[in-house]
C-alpha cells in the first residue's frame, strides 16, 4: 500500500496525468474489496449426511465475516473445506483463487481449529517456534506471543494451561505466520466472559493490521460484536447474510414476556409482533419494536403484570430465521 | 523445493526450507517425548533394567559358548530399539489423528513428510541411546569387551533394523484409537519379543514357537544383532534383511491404506 501511494506521486508530477496511469496496476490494489475466498454451488456429505448443501458464499478482502449458526449446522465443514481438510463432492471452491489444499495457500492462510488435544509437554514459546518455522515470512517470535497476551506464559508447557490460555496458544498459531486470512472455529467456545473479552480485542487487532479473518460462532452476541458481516447457516444452507443490525432486526430481536388477559389473537395483530406464545401463566411475544408493542399492551390491558424483556436468544433467532426460510420455499 | 524457488526467483511466495522445518519438527518432537516419562522412561529403562537383572545379577553363566552378559546386548538391545519405535511412532499419531492435532499441522503449511520424519529421527535418538546405554553397561559392570568397530556395527545393524518396526508403528497409529494404541502396540510387541528369543535364548523355547519366530521380524533382526558380537546360529545373513525389507514394505502399505482410509473418513 505505501508503494501505492508514495510512488504515484513521485511518477505524478512530472508526467502531469493523474487517474489513468494508476489503472495500469491493478495488481498493487491488493485492498480493493475482491473475493480471497469463494463457495460456488458447493454441497458437502459425509456418507448420507448432508453436511452443506449448494452453499454459496464470499468472503471480501480486509472483513471479518462470522458463519453463525447452531452445532451441526455446517460451519466446521465450511473451515474444512476452506483449509482443503477436506474436499466438496460438488460445486467449486477456491481461497486466493487457488486450490485450498495447496502449500501456497496454506501459506497466506492461518487457522484456529477446534482441537481436543495439543502436545502437552511442549512450552508455549516452543510451539510457536514450530509453526512459525512452516512459514516463509513469519512475524518474529515475541511479536505472536505480545499479539495473543503470552509474553508471561511463553516458558509454561502447554498442559499446565487454563482453558482461556490454551485457546490464547491456538490463536497464536493460527497468526504466527503473517497470514493474509484467518479462519477462527468458534474460537472462544467454552471461555469465560473475560477470556472472550480478552480474544476478542486480539481478533479486532487483526482487522487492524488489514487482515481478513473468517469465524464461526454459535453466539449472536460474538458475531455482533465483531464482524461487518454475518452469514446465517441451518443444516448446511445459508438463510440469511447482512450487516449485524440488518440480521438482529430481521430475528425479532426482542423477547416480551408478561401476564396478561388479551386474547392471542389480538396481540398477534399489534404492529411490530412477529410471533406469540403462551409459555404457562404468560405470553411471550417476539419483536423487533419492543417499545412500541410495549405502549400498545399497556393502553389495552391496565391488569398487565410481570412484564420481562430481553434479548432473543439465538434459539428464537434461529426459529424465526428458517420459519422465514421455510415460508418462502 | 528450494530450488525451484530461487529459479522462479520473482514469486512472491517463496517456501520455507524443507530441510529447516524437518530439522525443527525432529528437535520439538524430541523434546516432546523426553518429557514425556511414559515414554522416555519406559524405553530406556526397561530394556536396561532386564539386562541388570538377567545379565548382571544372575551371575555369570553362558549361552551357547558365549556369556550372557554379551548375548543379552544384541537380545535387549533388539527389545529396546522395537519399543522406542514402536511406541514412539503408534502412540503419537493415534492420539494426534484422533484427536485433531494432526489436522491443525495438515492445515498450515507443514509438509507431511516432516511430520512422518521427525517421528523417525526422534525413535532412532531414542533407539540409539538404548543400543549405548546396554553396551556401556555391559563393559562396565558385565565383563564384556567389544571392540569399537563391533560396537559401532551392532548400534548400526539395530538402527537400520528398527525402520521396519518405525513402519509398523505407523500402520498401527493409523488404524488403533489414541486410548487403545498402547494397548494394542503391547499385544504385538510382547508376544512377539517373547517368540522371537528376546528374553529367553531361542534354543530354549518350544519348537513350534522357534517355528513361530521365523515369521517374526524380531527374530531377524535379532539374528543379525546376534552374529554382529558372534552368537548368531550361522548361515546366510541376506534371508534376514530381505524378510525386514519385505515386511517395511507391507507396513507401509498397511499405513497407507490407513492414510487413505482417513482422508476418506475426514475429507
Amino acid at each position: 500500500m505505501p508503494q501505492g501511494i508514495g510512488g504515484n506521486m513521485d511518477m505524478a508530477k512530472p508526467q502531469l496525468l493523474p487517474k489513468p496511469a494508476r489503472t495500469g496496476a491493478p495488481a498493487s490494489e491488493p485492498w480493493a474489496k475482491t473475493a480471497v475466498a469463494k463457495f460456488e454451488s458447493v454441497s458437502k456429505n459425509y456418507g448420507s449426511v448432508r453436511a452443506l448443501s449448494d452453499f454459496n458464499f464470499e468472503v471480501r478482502s480486509g472483513e471479518l465475516v462470522a458463519l453463525l449458526g447452531p452445532n451441526g449446522a455446517g460451519k466446521t465443514t465450511a473451515i474444512r473445506l476452506l483449509l482443503g481438510l477436506a474436499k466438496p463432492n460438488a460445486g467449486r471452491m477456491t481461497v486466493f483463487g487457488g486450490d485450498p489444499a495447496s502449500v501456497d495457500t496454506h501459506i497466506r492462510v492461518g487457522a484456529m481449529m477446534q482441537v481436543g488435544r495439543v502436545p502437552e509437554t511442549l512450552r508455549v514459546r516452543e510451539h510457536v517456534d514450530l509453526f512459525s518455522s512452516y512459514y516463509p515470512n513469519p512475524l518474529p517470535i515475541s511479536e505472536t506471543l505480545a499479539i495473543a497476551g503470552l509474553d508471561e506464559l511463553k516458558d509454561r508447557k502447554f498442559g499446565l494451561l487454563s482453558g482461556g490460555q490454551k485457546q490464547r496458544v491456538l490463536f497464536a498459531l493460527a497468526i504466527c505466520g503473517n497470514p493474509d486470512l484467518l479462519f477462527l472455529d468458534e474460537p472462544t467456545v467454552g471461555l469465560d466472559v473475560e477470556a472472550r473479552h480478552l480474544l476478542w480485542d486480539e481478533i479486532r487487532s487483526l482487522l487492524r493490521r488489514g487482515k481478513t479473518v473468517v469465524l464461526t460462532t454459535h453466539y449472536l452476541e460474538e458475531a455482533d460484536a465483531l464482524a461487518d458481516r454475518i452469514v446465517v447457516i441451518n443444516k448446511g444452507r445459508v438463510i440469511a447474510e447482512g450487516t449485524p443490525a440488518e440480521i438482529k432486526s430481521r430475528t425479532a430481536g426482542k423477547k416480551i414476556r408478561c401476564v396478561t388477559e388479551l386474547p392471542l389473537e389480538v396481540i398477534r395483530k399489534m404492529t411490530g409482533v412477529a410471533d406469540v406464545q403462551t409459555d404457562r401463566e404468560a405470553v411471550v411475544i417476539q419483536t423487533s419494536r419492543p417499545e412500541n408493542v410495549l405502549r400498545q399492551l399497556l393502553q389495552l390491558d391496565l391488569e398487565i403484570a410481570g412484564i420481562e424483556v430481553s434479548s432473543a436468544g439465538l434459539d428464537e433467532a434461529f426459529l424465526a430465521l428458517t420459519r422465514e426460510d421455510g415460508a418462502r420455499a | 523445493m528450494a530450488t525451484t524457488a530461487t529459479a522462479i526467483g520473482t514469486l512472491p511466495l517463496r517456501r520455507p526450507n524443507l530441510v529447516a522445518i524437518c530439522a525443527k519438527e525432529a528437535k520439538y518432537e524430541f523434546l516432546k517425548n523426553l518429557r514425556f516419562p511414559m515414554y522416555s522412561v519406559s524405553t530406556v529403562v526397561l530394556p536396561l533394567m532386564f539386562y541388570v537383572l538377567f545379565g548382571l545379577v544372575m551371575g555369570r553363566q553362558t549361552i551357547g559358548n558365549i556369556s550372557t552378559t554379551v548375548y543379552l546386548i544384541p537380545a535387549y538391545g533388539t527389545f529396546g530399539v522395537m519399543g522406542a519405535s514402536l511406541f514412539g511412532t503408534a502412540a503419537g499419531l493415534a492420539s494426534e489423528r484422533g484427536l485433531g492435532w494432526l489436522q491443525v499441522k495438515r492445515a498450515s503449511p507443514m509438509p507431511i513428510f516432516a511430520y512422518f520424519f521427525a517421528k523417525v529421527v526422534m525413535s532412532l535418538i531414542f533407539s540409539t541411546v538404548d543400543v549405548v546405554a546396554l553396551m556401556a553397561m555391559g563393559m562396565a559392570f558385565g565383563g564384556v569387551h567389544l571392540p569399537a568397530v563391533t560396537a559401532a556395527k551392532l548400534l548400526g545393524t539395530l538402527l537400520a533394523g528398527s525402520v521396519p518396526f518405525c513402519a509398523m508403528g505407523l500402520a498401527i497409529g493409523y488404524f488403533a484409537s489414541p486410548n487403545s494404541a498402547p494397548a494394542v502396540i503391547n499385544l504385538f510387541y510382547l508376544p512377539m519379543s517373547f517368540c522371537s528369543g528376546l528374553w529367553m535364548p531361542f534354543m530354549f523355547l518350544p519348537h513350534f514357537v522357534q517355528k513361530i519366530a521365523l515369521i517374526l521380524p524380531p527374530y531377524h533382526l535379532s539374528q543379525l544383532a546376534f552374529n554382529v558380537v558372534g552368537a548368531g546360529q550361522g548361515g546366510a545373513m541376506a534371508i534376514h534383511w530381505q524378510t525386514l525389507a519385505g515386511f517395511t514394505l507391507l507396513c507401509m502399505g498397511v499405513a497407507w491404506v490407513g492414510h487413505q482410509r482417513d482422508q476418506k473418513l475426514n475429507g
